[in-house]
């Protein structure tokens, strides 16, 4: 068997940026001192005049973006995740949600996979914290190819985006010449009939694996993509919790507030199924390699198999 | 506009702010009217808008980071004409496009949604950063609370402007002395405030801030600043023109029940005809 290419979506992200670059003049990139990490350093270098560092103050960053967007700039601005969603909430909320201006923000390091800096960087709350801002788009890619295709839709649409990225290489497994990119549209990546997997973000190769396994015990599971946390792609879960009867959640962040929340909400409110939500059970992270963090937390294919097992056992 | 118009003028925003609390039940006059005199001075000699046209391109941008004081920023917007002076009463009554704080989907004429004290400044500065992107010769105005200026934000974007050379950018401090809990150099002190803004790279004016002669030489002094952005500190009387809300902090955050709006509107009838004698 080949190798399966590995990148990280971070790399993605500053690499779309500058794919956009020339494509969307008004496009800027902000950074509050971590070019270097959240990979916007190649924008930078090939744009200097449209990047912007506002040093240690993410706040600021993020009214500035909001004053940019007023004037016509497309601002992205870029952090990890515990200072892009976490630390700036309110503003995100107050400075950009509530006037719904079209700045776009990139929380890269988010999740267990940041590794060995352990659980203050850990962010496995973002997505519980932009999906409950009115007019915010959250979108969670899985891959390379599904990260530079959410950039470059991210800024195609008019409006607030919240765009989740990691620090750890995760395997290429979009890349196909049928792949297509539509923000709000989950992807139906394997078909079965006893379990649905919904995965999203790093999960969604670990949920493909799983179903693998799955298959050789004779568990055939449906695996679901969920770029899109918001808007979240009901009709695609609703049809495939009808025909399996069992939905798993699988997410690199906690369990309340994220895709397993997002999933319950609309099931409960349309198709009342069982769901069994995979992720940080309410507990913070540590430090350990991403590999090692995401056995011991059940998030790679051998987790997620062992808990689907147990679910449709 | 003369001084004497300037004064006239601002007198009638006062109404305006009276009117518009008196009208919601709620409200916050005494910081609205302490400014009263910066807003009208912005809007009716300093900035290049057209109120026909709020949306107009190239024009001067206002922020009002001291959201709260939205009644001053309704008052002086009404008697401009950017929307009628009798739609006022419905400041914070459901279904008014004049919200409790600014809201740029809903007002015409307000450039920037605030009220959350310390972000409406990181807005300010990205518009004068977006003018200099694009080499426009725009100017971006923001007014900022006293008690505001405890928010570290407030410091971090002024960190940012100064670093930048933000040249087109004016932060204007309406320094009334008062903030909720009483006054700001016994909650906490942010004095003394010329020096910090200095310390961040900032050209600073101090000046009364309800004189006319003081805020037009300070405006003045700021367009033919180069290479810094401005601070004017203004030194003004919280809930200036209506007697009993003059430098009283119970009235920060409280609207006149209708006995103590007549008195109010008297006060500033009496002013106003004051300034007709003249």
């Amino acid at each position: 068997m080949s190798e399966v290419k590995k990148i990280a979506t971070r790399e993605s992200y500053g690499n779309a940026l500058v794919e956009c670059g020339a494509d969307f003049p008004n496009l800027v990139v902000l950074d509050a001192d971590l070019a270097g990490a959240t990979k916007t350093g190649v924008f930078k270098k090939a744009y200097p005049e449209r990047h912007i560092d506002c040093g240690i103050a993410e706040c600021n960053m993020t009214g500035i973006a909001a004053g940019l967007s007023t004037c016509g700039k497309v601002p992205f601005i870029s952090s990890f995740a515990m200072f892009a969603a976490g630390r700036n909430f309110e503003q995100v909320r107050n400075s950009i949600g509530y006037p719904h201006l079209n700045v776009k923000i990139g929380g890269t390091h988010a999740g267990i996979t940041v590794g060995e800096d352990g659980a203050t960087h850990q962010c496995n709350e973002d997505v519980a914290l932009m999906r409950t801002i009115p007019g915010m788009t959250v979108i969670v890619p899985a891959d390379d190819v599904e990260a530079r295709a959410a950039v470059r839709a991210a800024i195609e649409m008019e409006g607030p985006v919240y765009l989740r990225f990691g620090r750890a290489a995760v395997p290429v497994i979009n890349d196909r010449p049928d792949y297509k990119f539509e923000i709000g549209k989950g992807v139906l990546l394997r078909e079965g009939n006893d379990v649905t997997i919904v995965a999203s973000g790093i999960t969604v190769a670990s949920a493909l694996e799983a179903a693998e396994m799955l298959a050789a015990d004779g568990i055939s599971a449906e695996v679901i993509n969920i770029h899109t946390i918001k808007p979240l792609d009901k009709e695609l879960i609703i049809a495939s919790a009808k025909k399996t009867g069992k939905v798993v959640t699988a997410e690199e962040h906690s369990v309340i507030g994220g895709l397993g929340s997002a999933v319950c909400d609309c099931l409960c409110e349309n198709h009342p199924t069982r769901v069994m939500k995979i992720g940080m059970q309410d507990v913070f992270g540590e430090s350990g390699t991403a590999a090692a963090l995401v056995e011991k937390y059940g998030l790679d294919g051998k987790g997620i198999y062992a808990k689907v097992k147990e679910f449709v056992s | 506009m003369n001084k004497l118009e300037l004064q006239k003028t601002a007198n009638e925003v006062r109404k305006g702010i009276v009117t518009a609390v008196h009208g919601a039940k709620a409200g916050h006059p005494g910081g609205s009217l302490s400014a009263a005199d910066i807003f009208t001075y912005l809007y009716f000699e300093e900035m290049n808008i057209d109120p026909k046209n709020p949306k107009m391109e190239g024009r001067d941008r206002f922020v009002l980071s001291k959201g709260h004081t939205a009644p001053g920023l309704y008052s002086v917007l009404a008697n401009r004409g950017y929307f009628p002076v009798e739609d006022l009463p419905t400041l914070r009554h459901l279904g008014s496009y004049l919200q409790g704080h600014p809201c740029m989907q809903e007002t015409p004429g307000v450039d920037m949604s605030s009220g959350s004290l310390g972000q409406g400044i990181s807005a300010a500065v990205g518009m004068a950063l977006a003018g200099k992107m694009d080499n426009k010769d725009y100017r971006v105005y923001t007014l900022l609370g006293d008690g505001e200026i405890q928010e570290g934000q407030v410091w971090e974007a002024s960190m940012f402007a100064g670093h930048r050379k933000l040249d087109n950018l004016v932060v204007i401090v309406d320094n009334n002395g008062l903030q909720i809990d009483g006054k700001i150099d016994d909650v906490c002190s942010p004095y003394p405030i010329d020096k910090k803004f200095e310390a961040f790279n900032f050209h600073v004016i101090n000046i009364d801030g309800n004189d006319f002669d003081q805020l037009d030489a300070a405006f003045k002094e700021a367009r033919n600043t180069k290479g810094m952005p401005t601070a004017i500190i203004c030194k003004t009387l919280k809930g200036k023109g209506v007697s009993f809300m003059e430098g009283n902090v119970g009235w920060h955050g409280k609207a006149p029940n209708d006995e103590e709006y007549a008195v109010a509107m008297a006060d500033l009838e009496k002013v106003g005809e004051a300034l007709c004698q003249k």
